[in-house]
C-alpha cells in the first residue's frame, strides 16, 4: 500500500548504485504464499482423485458405449512384460516407469500417476478428496481476499492491468526473455503481466468453475455451468487440462527467478522489498522499465 | 458405488510392502496422518461440513438436478459396486421374482410399513433421466423411474426426533472376521423429500436389472452414485449415525468417504 517512492533507500553500502524498494504489499506476499501451499496440495490429490478414473472425455457422460475418450492412462500385458501406456486423441505412448506402471522395481503396478506424485501416495480416493476440497476453499478465499485487496491497494490497477504500451514492448521483452536478460523494475514487464493475469484471472477462476460444474448439487443450482462448458465430463476435462498449465506455469515461473536472480525475487515475495537495476546512463528515468 | 475394493486392498498391501524400498518423503509423512480418525484428517473432514452447509444454502431444498432427453441415453447404465449379490437371502428372492420381498420402514416413524413391489408400484410414481456420477469421475445417463420416497416417509409418518433415512441393503459389500458386511447408507431428510428422490424399480424402460440393484434401489440426484444403495430392503429413520455400522453413516464413509456426497 505504501508507495514506492516513499520507500526507496539507496544501498550505499555494496556500492552499487542500485535501490530497494517495497515491491510487494503484504496481501500480496500471504496470498501468493496461500496459493503455492493450497495448490501443492489440490494438485498431488487431484492426480490421486484422476488415477481413480484415468480416462477423460468430451461431452455430458463418459463413453461405455461409444467412444468419446479423448485421453487415456493405462497398463496392458506385451511380450516384455506389462508395459504403462498414455493414449491422447488416438496416439498412444509408452510411458511406462511414471504413467500407468509405476512402482519400486518388482513391485510395479498399474496406477495412472505414480505414488510420488500423488496424496495419499498408496490408492485413497476418499482421503485424496478430503485433501482437495479442503484446499480447495483455502484456495477459492485466498483468491476472493486477493481480489478484495488488489483491488483496494491498486495492485491489479497499477500492476497487472494490461496498458497499450505493454503491446509496443512485448516483442522487445520477447527478445529479452529469450537472452534471459532481465530488467530489475518496479514494474511488471508484459510477459509478466500477461503470466500472472491469465493465471489469476482466467487459469484459476475457470479452476473453480469447473470444479463447481462437476459437483452435482451445484449442477442443480447452476445448471448453465455445464451447458456453457459443455457438459459434466467435458468440464472434468478442461479442470484437468487448466492443471497441465498451471503446472507448466509453476516450471517456467521457477525458472524465470532463478534466471533472474532468486536472491532478490525470493526477498521480494517474502519481505517485500526488491533491488532494482541501476538506471542506464543514456536512458531516461521513465524508460527503465523496458 | 465404486468398483475398487479388491485393488485397493491389492494397493495398500503393496504399499505397505514397498514401504521399505520407498524413502521417507514429506508425503509420506503427511500419509500417516491422514488415517480415518487422526487428528489431521478430522480437521481437514471440516471442509465436507462447509461443503454440506454451502450447497444447502445454495441449492435449498427443491432445486432440481439437470435432466435429459431420451437422445441422451446413448448407452445402458453402468453398473458398479456389487453387481450380482451372492447373498442366498438375494438369490432366494430373485428365484421368486421378489414375490416374498417386502420394503420395510422402521425405526423413528409412527406406522412402520412393509410394502410389497405391487404396493409401491402402485403408487404414483415418477419419470427422470437424469445423469449418474460417480465418485471416480464417470458420468451415465439413464431414465429412472419409481415412487417418491417422500410418499413412503408420508405413508410411514416420520417422528419428529428423526434426522437421517438409513437404508439396509441385500448385498455383502465386504468380508470382514466378523463375518459379512452389507451395504448401508444414510441421507438427510432434506434429500430424502427431495422431489427426484425415488425408489427405483424402473431403468430405461424397463423393470431395473439385478446389476443396477433389483428389485429397488435409491435415486439421490444431487449427490454421487455411493449415495444411492441398491438392493434395498428396509428404511430406517435414525436420529444419528451411532448405530449405522461404524458411525460415520454409510459402508464408504467407515471406509473413508465424506459423508456428503454433493461434490
Amino acid at each position: 500500500m505504501d508507495t514506492a517512492a516513499s520507500n526507496q533507500s539507496t544501498a550505499e553500502a555494496d556500492g552499487k548504485d542500485t535501490t530497494l524498494i517495497y515491491r510487494q504489499s503484504r496481501w500480496t506476499r500471504l496470498t501468493h504464499w496461500l496459493w503455492a501451499f493450497s495448490l501443492f496440495f489440490m494438485l498431488l490429490s487431484g492426480l490421486q482423485i484422476f488415477n481413480a478414473r484415468p480416462q477423460l472425455y468430451i461431452g455430458k457422460q463418459s463413453g461405455f458405449g461409444f467412444n468419446n475418450t479423448i485421453l487415456q492412462i493405462g497398463a496392458e500385458n506385451t511380450d516384455n512384460g506389462p508395459r504403462g501406456f498414455t493414449e491422447i486423441l488416438g496416439h498412444r505412448f509408452d510411458t511406462t516407469g511414471v504413467l500407468g506402471w509405476s512402482g519400486p522395481p518388482g513391485q510395479e503396478t498399474p496406477r495412472a500417476f505414480p505414488a510420488w506424485a500423488t496424496i495419499p501416495s498408496y490408492y485413497d480416493l476418499g482421503t485424496a478428496r478430503v485433501v482437495h476440497f479442503f484446499f480447495a476453499w483455502v484456495l477459492s478465499a485466498t483468491l476472493l481476499v486477493w481480489l478484495i485487496s488488489s483491488l483496494v491497494n491498486g495492485h491489479i490497477r497499477r500492476d497487472l492491468a494490461p496498458r497499450l504500451e505493454d503491446l509496443r514492448k512485448l516483442p522487445k521483452d520477447i527478445v529479452d526473455h529469450a537472452k534471459l536478460k532481465f530488467h530489475h523494475t518496479r514494474e511488471y514487464n508484459t510477459l509478466q503481466k500477461m503470466a500472472y493475469g491469465g493465471v489469476l484471472f482466467v487459469l484459476l477462476p475457470l479452476m473453480i468453475l469447473t470444479g463447481l460444474a462437476m459437483s452435482p448439487s451445484m449442477d442443480s443450482v447452476l445448471p448453465w455451468l455445464n451447458e456453457i462448458l459443455g457438459g459434466r465430463q467435458t468440464a472434468r476435462t478442461i479442470h484437468f487440462t487448466v492443471m497441465v498449465l498451471l503446472v507448466l506455469f509453476f516450471v517456467i515461473h521457477i525458472l524465470m527467478i532463478l534466471a533472474a536472480g532468486p536472491i532478490n525475487e525470493l526477498r521480494s515475495i517474502i519481505t517485500g522489498w526488491y533491488r532494482t537495476d541501476p538506471p542506464a546512463k543514456h536512458d531516461q528515468p521513465t524508460e527503465r522499465s523496458a | 458405488m465404486p468398483n475398487f475394493q479388491i485393488s485397493r486392498r491389492k494397493f495398500l498391501t503393496s504399499a505397505s510392502l514397498g514401504l521399505s524400498g520407498i524413502a521417507l518423503s514429506g508425503c509420506d509423512t503427511f500419509d500417516s496422518g491422514l488415517g480415518i480418525g487422526g487428528g489431521l484428517r478430522s480437521f481437514l473432514e471440516n471442509a465436507n461440513g462447509l461443503t454440506y452447509r454451502a450447497q444447502r444454502l445454495l441449492a435449498g431444498r427443491d432445486a432440481l438436478a439437470p435432466e435429459f432427453t431420451e437422445a441422451d441415453i446413448r448407452q445402458p447404465q453402468r453398473p458398479n459396486g456389487v453387481t450380482a449379490p451372492d447373498d442366498d437371502t438375494y438369490k432366494g428372492l430373485l428365484a421368486d421374482n421378489f414375490a416374498d420381498w417386502r420394503l420395510e420402514v422402521t425405526g423413528l416413524v409412527e406406522k412402520p410399513l412393509a410394502l410389497t413391489r405391487e404396493q409401491l408400484q402402485n403408487m404414483p410414481s415418477r419419470t427422470q433421466i437424469t445423469r449418474h456420477d460417480c465418485v471416480e469421475g464417470w458420468s451415465c445417463i439413464a431414465k429412472w423411474t419409481g415412487t417418491p420416497l417422500s410418499l413412503v416417509l408420508d405413508q410411514a409418518v416420520v417422528k419428529p426426533q428423526a434426522r437421517y433415512v438409513m437404508f439396509h441393503c441385500l448385498d455383502t459389500i465386504e468380508q470382514s472376521l466378523s463375518g459379512g458386511i452389507k451395504y448401508y447408507g444414510t441421507i438427510d431428510l432434506i434429500d430424502a423429500r427431495h422431489p427426484q428422490t425415488i425408489l427405483a424399480y424402473g431403468l430405461n424402460g424397463k423393470p431395473l436389472p439385478v446389476e443396477n440393484g433389483a428389485p429397488l434401489r435409491v435415486r439421490v440426484e444431487r449427490q454421487l452414485g455411493y449415495k444411492m444403495p441398491k438392493y434395498v430392503h428396509r428404511i430406517e429413520l435414525v436420529d444419528s449415525f451411532a448405530n449405522v455400522g461404524g458411525g460415520r453413516g454409510g459402508y464408504w464413509e467407515d471406509n473413508g468417504y465424506d459423508w456428503y456426497g454433493g461434490i
